[in-house]
């Protein structure tokens, strides 16, 4: 890996921590935005407090200190991981979130790979295809796929699969009360993942079917896809081996931008197939008015979403040596 | 421009849609003067078991294509003012870092990262949940979560046309500042914008129907959100409910994202034979 590489993963770095600043400062402000603070909450919740005792929980939790003061002292905490606590769960945000947080990534994870791969297959065969009747009816799909929210694909494929055909579980992570051994278990959870997975994932098929159709078809017209076919190679192999390689760097750069939307789609097919993840936390504090927690949700997310893009820097300039050192 | 929309099929159809949707949305008062809470007739009526109940009842008894065209209203409404909102707002942070760059470029950029980090769909419930649901605070939470997009495209024209000779020209005269941001750059940058306000429509409709499906519509008018969420613990049984309001979400985003290919390609001619 030579200096420039280095040196552009470092201004990237720098960008990322820049970044993770601003929205520990933003999500301390929008705490602020709650009308009242936390001792009004938990006062409106218990019933029982009086005006003393409100000021004694300030003044322990510091909610009596100017605001710059709590800022400082909100920051420090996050940045040792704590992010508040839940009294709702009566437990630290942190942990709550993290033992949430597999089957979130696991969904998430399982999409992306799903919607690249199919996404980025159907928009292969098109352009290989392309204007003939195939590509046709792959683009009309992939029109339908792009234009369909998320909730109602997650509805439709319960109303399909598990209520009318009832092939596939409609809910939860596995099956509750029944002993499994480890490979049964991988093979429940794999079930319970399936329209889930599909629900989250058929958006971006259509999304990258389309990219993967317009950049392969422009890689194809390029001289060296030509050369290849003169040197006598199998089409297979020039697909492949070098249309499909170049055509794929705009497919990675879509999944980076991605991420965090695929976060927020969570929420909702979380919600449809009741599965145990950060999505569906948030929904649940949401309701509970339990800003801690909503707002731990979506610095926790932040941060794996800053994560992912910096490995997908990385991943790039991996797949495409010539990656322009931009400010 | 208007002629090359039309003259596509994609634009056509688009706009045809849309006119409908628009044209259920403008009469919803005429055809169904009662309002969409008033309670018709039985509850859970399948589609067409009476006649005059096209679309059926829902859980309460109320008529199902009345709340879909009430609801055209609200999702049209929310779509447009969302998405003139976030355009006003990336437009404006777009011109700014692009024309002045250095300081304010760095930090306005940054705020977008910021912006585009953070899961656009939570954020939004975040914001609904802590300002409370109403028509105005979606739209407010919608703009909020769409606009660095806009910030981003902007900024990079602002970027190409800033060096132009008509441009520098401009400055060569003493035009004042504001006036060339007004007057050159911002006309000569704002085509590939539009391209995608379509779809920003298309974006808000969505996340107004994902808000209200969780309930956080507001709780004073019929979406079609608000019609799925009311549907959804029947869906075993009656799963019409749910699925002919989505029905109507999918075919306005269709609309839209037609009409927003259409336009694509009327501006940019070159790619049109793709």
């Amino acid at each position: 890996m030579n200096r420039h590489v280095l040196r552009y993963l470092g201004w990237r770095l720098l960008q990322s921590l820049v970044v993770i600043a601003i929205v520990i400062v933003g999500s301390f402000m929008l705490l602020h935005l709650v009308p009242g603070d936390m001792v009004d909450i938990l006062g409106g919740q218990r019933g029982d407090m009086d005006a003393e005792l409100m000021a004694i929980l300030r003044a322990r939790y510091g909610l009596d200190q100017p605001m710059l003061v709590q800022l400082f002292h909100y920051v420090t905490g996050v940045l040792q991981g704590d992010l508040g606590y839940s009294y709702r769960n009566q437990t630290d945000v942190l942990s709550l979130i993290l033992q949430r947080l597999p089957a979130t990534i696991l969904l998430v994870v399982c999409s992306v790979i799903v919607a690249v791969f199919l996404g980025t297959m159907a928009g292969v065969i098109a352009a290989r295809h392309v204007h003939r009747p195939i590509d046709v009816i792959i683009s009309m799909v992939v029109l339908v796929f792009y234009a369909t929210p998320v909730f109602m694909t997650g509805l439709g494929l319960v109303i399909v699969f598990s209520v009318k055909l009832k092939l596939l579980p409609v809910g939860g992570l596995f099956t509750p009360g029944v002993d499994m051994t480890t490979l049964q278990l991988v093979a429940n959870v794999a079930k319970h993942m399936v329209l889930p997975v599909l629900s989250l994932s058929l958006f971006y098929i259509a999304i990258y079917a389309r990219l993967a159709r317009a950049s392969m078809l422009q890689v194809l017209s390029q001289d060296y896809i030509r050369t290849a076919y003169a040197k006598g190679l199998g089409t297979t192999h020039v697909i492949i081996g070098h249309a499909l390689r170049n055509a794929l760097l705009p497919v990675v750069t879509m999944v980076g931008l991605q991420i965090a939307e695929l976060f927020g789609g969570a929420v909702l097919t979380e919600t449809i197939f009741s599965l145990p993840g950060v999505g569906r936390l948030a929904y649940d504090a949401v309701f509970e008015r339990d800003y801690p927690l909503i707002l731990g949700v979506l610095l926790v997310c932040s941060f794996v979403i800053i994560l992912v893009n910096l490995i997908i820097d990385f991943v790039y300039t991996l797949l495409d040596p010539r990656v322009e050192v931009s400010r | 421009m208007l002629r090359r929309i039309l003259l596509s099929p994609s634009g056509l159809i688009g706009l045809l849609l849309l006119l409908v949707i628009v044209g259920m949305a403008l009469s919803a008062g005429y055809v169904f003067p009662k309002g969409p809470w008033a309670l018709v007739a039985r509850p859970y009526m399948w589609p067409g078991q009476r006649p005059g109940l096209l679309f059926g009842t829902d859980s309460l008894g109320r008529d199902i294509l009345a709340a879909i065209f009430y609801g055209a209203r609200v999702s049209l409404l929310v779509g447009f003012v969302a998405t003139v909102c976030a355009l006003a707002i990336g437009i404006t942070v777009g011109a700014v870092a692009g024309y002045f760059g250095r300081g304010f470029d760095a930090v306005l950029m940054r705020i977008t990262d910021a912006f585009q980090t953070i899961p656009g769909f939570l954020f939004a419930i975040v914001l609904v949940s802590i300002l409370s649901p109403s028509v105005q605070n979606i739209v407010i939470a919608i703009a909020m979560v769409s606009w660095p997009p806009v910030a981003r495209l902007t900024r990079a024209e602002v970027l190409r046309v800033r060096e132009t000779e008509y441009v520098q020209s401009c400055k060569i005269i003493g035009m004042s500042t504001p006036r060339i941001i007004l007057t050159q750059v911002l006309p000569n940058s704002l085509s590939p914008v539009i391209v995608v306000a379509a779809v920003l429509v298309a974006t808000a409709i969505i996340t107004e129907a994902g808000l209200s499906f969780l309930g956080l519509g507001d709780p004073n008018v019929m979406s079609w959100g608000t019609l799925i969420n009311v549907g959804r613990p029947s869906i075993r049984s009656t799963w019409f409910i749910a699925v002919l309001p989505g029905l109507f979400v999918i075919l306005t985003v269709l609309a839209l994202n037609l009409l927003g290919d259409a336009i694509n390609d009327a501006l940019n001619p070159h790619f049109r034979k793709r």
